[in-house]
């Protein structure tokens, strides 16, 4: 029969320990929602290798193992745990969750002011319940995805964003997913950005960890851009080489909007990134680039999926990755144009370089158009460092080694630097070179 | 200074340079003609030790000391430098940077003391008035999206920066305009002293009247079938390379 049967009966206890906390939020419609996707997630089955799209992921390692929700972990974390992730103490606002928990402690600046709301999503259900439940689910449907059915169930804690029209919020919204356990927990962190007509936001996502533990997050994030909406994010993954991570990014935009997203992922053991954009209405523009670098046993695996629906929008995608050792990649990136999507300018782009001949990357870029006046170009490479760029650069007196970690921090480097947060840029400038230099 | 005997080198199995024989002393200036395909860049490579070549044959001395067995980086730190025929692009590596990590590893190889920041922004800004470089092209990645004589004249402005010892330039004069030409030749002049030597490859008389020889080199199918003062550059401008074939190839048949 069912062979996961085990880690479900498990959830399925979860799931009744989370309903005795809610006390009165047991009865509301957000609840009623919880239950439609726990009994569609007790219907749905794990995806395995044999399901196209995780042909080249098998996460078997990751549903043998018997989490439990994150909310009933022991260990915690103090200020002088989590602070030395911090990167702009004064500058941003803060929200962190230590093992799915949000902690009023160690956050800061996330009080809401006019025109924009920005609170852990516990508090968003019990203050703007009519805003939560109007949002939530529409871009993550739980139909088809088991992940997403289960972080559904388990909505409880994220965080909620609400910016109205014409607001533009100046500081970055920095958001920490820590991790502090060597039991298996789940962490199922639910986001929702909402940016109005008009308005702009940058949000950064941090997932960090200060274990070891074989822990899972299941991360749903939606994302609605309106019209003329503009949203810098920046979700950066740097989870301990023993964790799971899987994500999904749901974005809607309307007219005009522009999203810009940047995807690192620097650690993890199996990781599986979804990144869905959706043109609702014309004239919209998106930014997808990624950046995975792998060494050891790890394996990142993205799948991008862009829906040009509408005419005259403009997609630009760039992913790229430099794996060492065993390591695995995998980049699936579709884009649709529909029919209507006249005038669609799409460009996708995923480069990998292979550090290890053991290093393995399955690429698959896609691009399906049934529009007849439209701009589209992709693909994809894999190979080794350009030779003639090691001989110019030794012929200048750099060693071998110099040279390689030249180059292959350029290669990197060249989706982030041009994040306009300077901090951030710097961040993962260093943190790019850091990787290099020890594990690759 | 450069003690090149009885050279020879292939690359995928066929020999291209066929028993090279050059001596270069300290201060002197070497001119490289001949037409195309002959190995004048195939030399050039060799001696700053591209690895896809394979010597056959041979030996070279830089200062004393066999420079085929050094790596290239090190060809480089005892002061090797090339300037390329087609300058390399590399994205996301800024000039100065790569100006930067070059001097420094040179310097430590020779043990001396690293840069400071200063005394380095200091030194750049003058060879960059040496060969009039404009500014931007300091900061932008090395040679990407560089025009053809762009290019040519970083070359020569990384080579005033780490004053080699042996300047190879390969045809550096092709793609610079007439102007730019007369300054970069007129840099490479301000460069030239009692303690270093350069090897200047090129097609044109033209570039041999600002970087005056003292000696000119004729190569041909991977031979040096003349050799001779700065008249020859001129004899050959006058009579073409036909000329040389049919007077001297036969000379460098019978060396070989
Ligand atoms: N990989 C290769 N396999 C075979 N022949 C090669 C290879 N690379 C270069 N050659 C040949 O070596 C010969 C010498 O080339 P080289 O670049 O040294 O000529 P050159 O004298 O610099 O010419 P030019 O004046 O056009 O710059 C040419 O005939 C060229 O085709
Ligand atoms: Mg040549």
């Amino acid at each position: 029969m069912d062979k996961n049967k085990d880690i479900k009966e498990l959830l399925n206890r979860g799931f009744t320990s989370l309903e005795s906390r809610l006390n009165g939020g047991a009865k509301t419609e957000l609840h009623e929602y919880r239950k439609k996707a726990l009994n569609k997630f007790n219907e749905l089955r794990f995806p395995t290798v044999k399901d196209e799209e995780w042909k080249y992921t098998n996460i078997q390692p990751v549903i043998s193992k018997y989490f439990k929700p994150a909310a009933d972990a022991t260990a915690t974390a103090g200020a002088g745990d989590v602070e030395k992730f911090f990167i702009n103490r004064n500058d941003f606002i803060h929200l962190v969750f230590v093992n799915g928990k949000f902690s009023e402690e160690l956050s800061s600046g996330w009080k809401d002011t006019k025109g924009f709301k920005v609170s852990s999503l516990k508090s968003a259900i019990k203050n703007h319940p009519d805003i939560v439940s109007k949002y939530i689910g529409r871009n993550a449907a739980i139909e088809d995805n088991i992940f997403t059915a289960l972080s559904s169930a388990f909505i409880e804690e994220g965080t909620f964003i609400y910016v109205e029209k014409n607001t533009a919020v100046e500081k970055p919204v920095h958001i920490f997913y820590v991790t502090n356990s060597n039991e298996e927990i789940m962490n199922a962190p639910r986001n929702l950005f909402i940016a109005g007509a008009n308005s702009q936001i940058k949000i950064i996502e941090s997932y960090e960890s200060l274990s070891a533990g074989a822990y899972f997050t299941n991360v749903v994030s939606e994302i609605f851009l309106e019209e003329g909406a503009r949203i810098e994010h920046i979700k950066i993954q740097d989870e301990a080489l023993s964790a799971f991570h899987i994500s999904r990014t749901e974005v809607s935009q309307d007219k005009s909007s522009n999203y810009l997203s940047y995807n690192v992922d620097f650690g993890g053991s199996i990781v599986r990134n979804n990144l869905h954009t959706r043109f609702n209405e014309s004239g919209a523009e998106n930014d997808l680039r990624g950046l995975y670098l792998t060494s050891g046993e790890q394996l990142i695996d993205n799948h991008t999926r862009i829906d040009h629906a509408m005419p005259h929008c403009q997609s630009h995608e760039l992913y790229k990755g430099v794996l060492n050792d065993n390591s695995r990649a995998v980049f699936n990136g579709k884009v649709m144009v529909y029919k209507d999507a006249q005038k669609t300018n799409a460009i996708q782009e995923n480069k990998n370089l292979l550090l290890s001949e053991n290093a393995l990357v399955n690429t698959k870029p896609q691009l399906e158009i049934f529009a007849d006046d439209v701009k589209c170009t992709h693909g994809a490479t894999v190979g080794q460092l350009n030779k003639d760029s090691l001989f110019y650069l030794k012929s200048r007196g750099f060693s071998q080694e110099t040279a390689l970690r030249v180059l292959i921090f350029a290669f990197a480097n060249d989706v982030v630097h041009a994040i306009d947060i300077v901090e951030i840029r710097d961040y993962l400038e260093k943190k790019i070179a850091e990787k290099l230099a020890t594990e690759l | 200074m450069l003690e090149i005997k009885n050279l020879r080198a292939a690359i995928d199995g066929k020999e291209i340079l066929k028993g090279i024989n050059l001596s270069i002393k300290k201060g002197e200036v070497h001119a490289i003609m001949g037409p195309n395909g002959s190995g004048k860049s195939t030399l050039a490579q060799v001696l700053a030790g591209r690895e896809e070549y394979e010597v056959l044959e041979g030996e070279v001395l830089f200062n004393g000391k066999n420079l085929l067995d050094m790596a290239p980086e090190d060809r480089a730190r005892e002061g090797v430098f090339l300037a390329f025929q087609y300058p390399i692009e590399i994205p996301g590596v800024s000039n100065v940077n790569l100006l930067k990590t070059a001097l420094n590893e040179i310097r430590k190889y020779r043990g001396e003391e690293q840069l400071d920041s200063m005394d380095f922004l200091n030194m750049i800004k003058s060879k960059m008035s040496l060969v009039e470089m404009p500014n931007d092209l300091l900061q932008r990645s090395v040679n990407e999206g560089f025009s053809g004589g762009e290019k040519k004249r970083n070359e020569i402005f990384q080579m005033a920066v780490l004053n080699p010892l042996l300047g190879i330039l390969d045809e550096t004069d092709s793609g610079l305009d007439i102007d730019a030409l007369r300054i970069v030749a007129s840099g490479v002049n301000k460069l030239r002293s009692a303690d270093n030597s350069f090897i200047v490859v090129t097609h044109y008389q033209r570039l041999l009247d600002y970087i005056v020889p003292d000696f000119v080199h004729v190569l041909f199918n991977g031979q040096i079938i003349r050799s001779g003062d700065k008249t020859l550059a001129y004899e050959l401008e006058e009579k073409g390379y036909d000329w040389v074939k049919e007077h001297f190839a036969e000379f460098a048949g019978k060396q070989g």
